[in-house]
């Protein structure tokens, strides 16, 4: 690991007896858009604060590069961040806010600086402004600059964009993204947003209760989840209770209610006896009962539509299998598929290549109810 | 904070911009005034009044034989002659107190506010509890404290901090004393009020904008607790300069402050004189207040 890595090791903070951080272990590499995703109260904030310097962690170590910074107060870390509410200085103008930092280094030439720093982020004419004479997207905007003015070696988002609303969300998150790709400073962002962790970051870790559940590329946390609770918070997930009946080289066989269905070997999180049969909803194919199906594809036969939803880009089923349970399809309105009507008898299927298997001993509704989150 | 406040900003926006519905504001308001408006009147605009032409009548009259309304401005420049002095005493004390009073203070509201946790509301309680029993009986309590037999300064002589015939009470150390104690809850309510409102993750992010604790305190927590300082300061400062009762109970004849001076001149009957004298000491203070607020800016801040 070179440069200045921010590396944590086996750091733990507890409130009380409380455990908001449980022996955290995590490399970002340096130059990283690096998200720590997970719903609220799961430790990710804390984890930012105690890279801050914001709250001291109870064991452990954190370093940047060579340095510990694990006690380094926050005014001495080469560190910043951009806080959920922005925390502008309400008494100051904008441009004061901007090079606040600036004049606490003793920088010289403050002004063309922050100038220019207002111009990256378009709020050129706003230096002259209080903070609360602007909207919620320029404020936030103005938090972003008053951070990165500094050329940190991180900088931390803690959840930058929640108080703004979808489109400008939308807007900002490509702007951030943009950003970081020109300033190439290592930015670790906190979000329960798995929308805007997959927009912008290299790499997730998800987090739930105070561990990293798993981490990696936005892609492939999505197609190849290695826990029930990073499958349903990514994205939705169909599980299906199964049993492991054969193996071979590349492919496990399964027996689900009486069908046979097929797992590639490097999609399984679990290899024996009872597993979670997992498939994305838009991999999910429906066709009318007893249509034949490609050769090899994972089907479940004799379900009933419960619910159509049209949602314009797509149309989304829930389809009851016979053993009660009910799956969700996601079908693209391309025009090349069939539509159909609550109560139409269908058979689902899809690729085995898309099918992933869990353990079975995870609760299979981890993760699930993160729209309550926050 | 700021959310809140840019969307309150967006709001006046929009009230400007929108018709206005004339009828519906009127009335209310105007009756809604009328108690508050005719008190004053009668308790404050009518007696300053009264108290602007007193100061103007011939100074050869007298309670007996009544006054006449003779524009005698020689009054002002008489009270100013005779009365300078104390003028100048008065206002020193009262700065001295006020001074006092923000060392004493601030620290206080500070931790009442940001440390106290759950001692928070025991501690205001505390701060008040002294309104509890009269201006009066407290400050007489202080003559006790300050006197000769007292503890204090009988532990100040052991300590040789205090000569042999040293004296604590009958001296200007005594009357500031007293002005300051009786005067801090007015500096620490207001500035309490004010720290208490500052988001404590605004000094966060001054920690993590490399301030060190010093320089966050100096730039952020201070300027934000500005409006609860000027208020403080004026609650304390203005009823200090023109307080007697400091100066009457724990203090000496050269202690004598303007309020001793007027209540004298009232009391024997020297009505134009001392009510030039209240006029002055109204204008002097209103032109001091005036300039502070000025410099201090508040009228900038959210």
């Amino acid at each position: 690991m070179a440069g200045s890595d921010l590396v944590l090791t086996g750091v733990t903070k507890r409130f009380g007896a409380f455990t908001a951080v449980d022996d955290l272990d995590l490399t970002v590499p340096q130059g990283s858009f690096f998200a720590l995703l997970g719903p609220s109260g799961c430790g990710k904030t804390t984890t930012l604060r105690m890279v801050a310097g914001l709250e001291e962690p109870t064991a452990g170590s954190i370093r940047l590069g060579a340095d510990d910074i694990t006690t380094l107060r926050p005014y001495r870390r080469p560190v910043n961040t951009v806080f959920q509410s922005y925390a502008l200085f309400p008494h100051l103008t904008i441009f004061e806010n901007v090079a606040f930092g600036l004049r606490r280094t003793g920088a010289k030439k403050v002004k063309p600086q922050v100038e220019e720093m207002l111009e990256l982020v378009e709020l050129g004419q706003y230096g002259g402004r209080k903070p609360t004479q602007l909207s919620g997207g320029q404020q936030q905007r103005v938090a972003l600059a008053r951070a990165l003015i500094n050329r940190p070696q991180v900088l931390l988002l803690d959840e930058p964009l929640g108080a703004l609303d979808l489109k400008l969300r939308r807007q900002m998150q490509i702007e951030l993204k943009r950003i970081q790709t020109d300033v190439g400073i290592t930015f670790v962002h906190v979000t329960h947003d798995q929308e805007e962790a997959m927009t912008m970051a290299d790499t997730i870790a998800v987090m739930n209760s105070g561990v990293i559940e798993q981490m990696g590329s936005p892609a492939e946390l999505y197609e190849h989840p290695s826990t029930t609770f990073v499958s349903n918070f990514l994205g939705q997930s169909n599980l299906v209770a199964a049993t492991v009946v054969e193996k071979d080289e590349d492919h496990l066989l399964l027996d689900v209610e009486g069908s046979r269905l097929v797992a590639p070997l490097a999609r399984a999180a679990a290899l024996t006896g009872r597993v979670w049969v997992g498939v994305r909803p838009e991999k999910v194919f429906l066709a009318h009962t007893g249509s034949e199906t490609d050769d090899g594809s994972n089907v479940l036969r004799g379900a009933v539509v419960t619910d159509v939803s049209f949602v314009g880009v797509s149309t989304q089923y829930l389809a009851r299998l016979p053993w009660g349970q009910e799956l969700m399809v996601f079908e693209q309105n391309t025009g090349a598929r069939l539509s159909f009507r609550t109560g139409d008898q269908v058979d689902l299927h899809w690729m085995p290549a898309h099918t992933f298997l869990l353990d079975a001993a995870q609760d299979a509704t981890a993760g699930v109810e993160r729209e309550v989150a926050e | 904070m700021s959310v809140s406040a840019a969307h309150l900003g967006g709001g006046e926006q929009q009230q400007a911009a929108a018709v206005e519905p004339p009828q519906k504001r009127g009335v209310t308001g105007y009756i809604l005034l009328l108690p508050g408006a005719l008190w004053l009147t009668i308790f404050f605009l009518v007696p300053t009044i009264t108290l602007v032409s007193t100061s103007l009548y011939d100074p050869a009259g007298s309670v007996e034989t009544g006054y006449s309304m003779t524009w005698h401005w020689q009054n002002y420049v008489d009270g100013i002659r005779d009365y300078g002095v104390q003028f100048g005493r008065s206002l020193v004390y009262a700065l001295l107190a006020t001074v006092a009073c923000i060392l004493l203070g601030y620290p206080l509201a500070y931790a009442i506010a940001f440390k106290s946790g759950r001692w928070k509301n025991l501690m205001l309680v505390l701060v008040i509890a002294p309104f509890f029993t009269s201006f009066l009986v407290r400050t007489l309590s202080w003559q006790l404290l300050l006197g000769d037999n007292g503890f204090l300064v009988e532990t100040l002589k052991t300590l040789q901090l205090l000569g042999p015939d040293g004296h604590l009470l009958a001296t200007p150390f005594a009357v500031v004393t007293g002005l300051t104690y009786n005067f801090l809850p007015f500096m620490v309510l207001p500035l309490y009020a004010s720290l208490e409102k500052i988001d404590p993750r605004l000094v966060e992010a001054g920690h993590d904008l490399y301030a060190s604790p010093f320089t966050a305190f100096r730039k952020i927590t201070l300027p934000l607790s500005m409006p609860g300082l000027v208020a403080g300061t004026l609650l304390t400062f203005i009823p200090a300069a023109g307080d007697y009762i400091n100066a009457e109970l724990l203090g000496t004849p050269t202690t004598r402050m303007i309020g001793n001076e007027i209540q004298d001149l009232f009391g024997a009957g020297a009505y134009p004189v001392a009510a030039a004298l209240s006029v002055t000491l109204m204008a002097v203070i209103v032109a001091m207040v005036f300039l502070y607020v000025r410099r201090a800016g508040t009228e900038e801040l959210v």
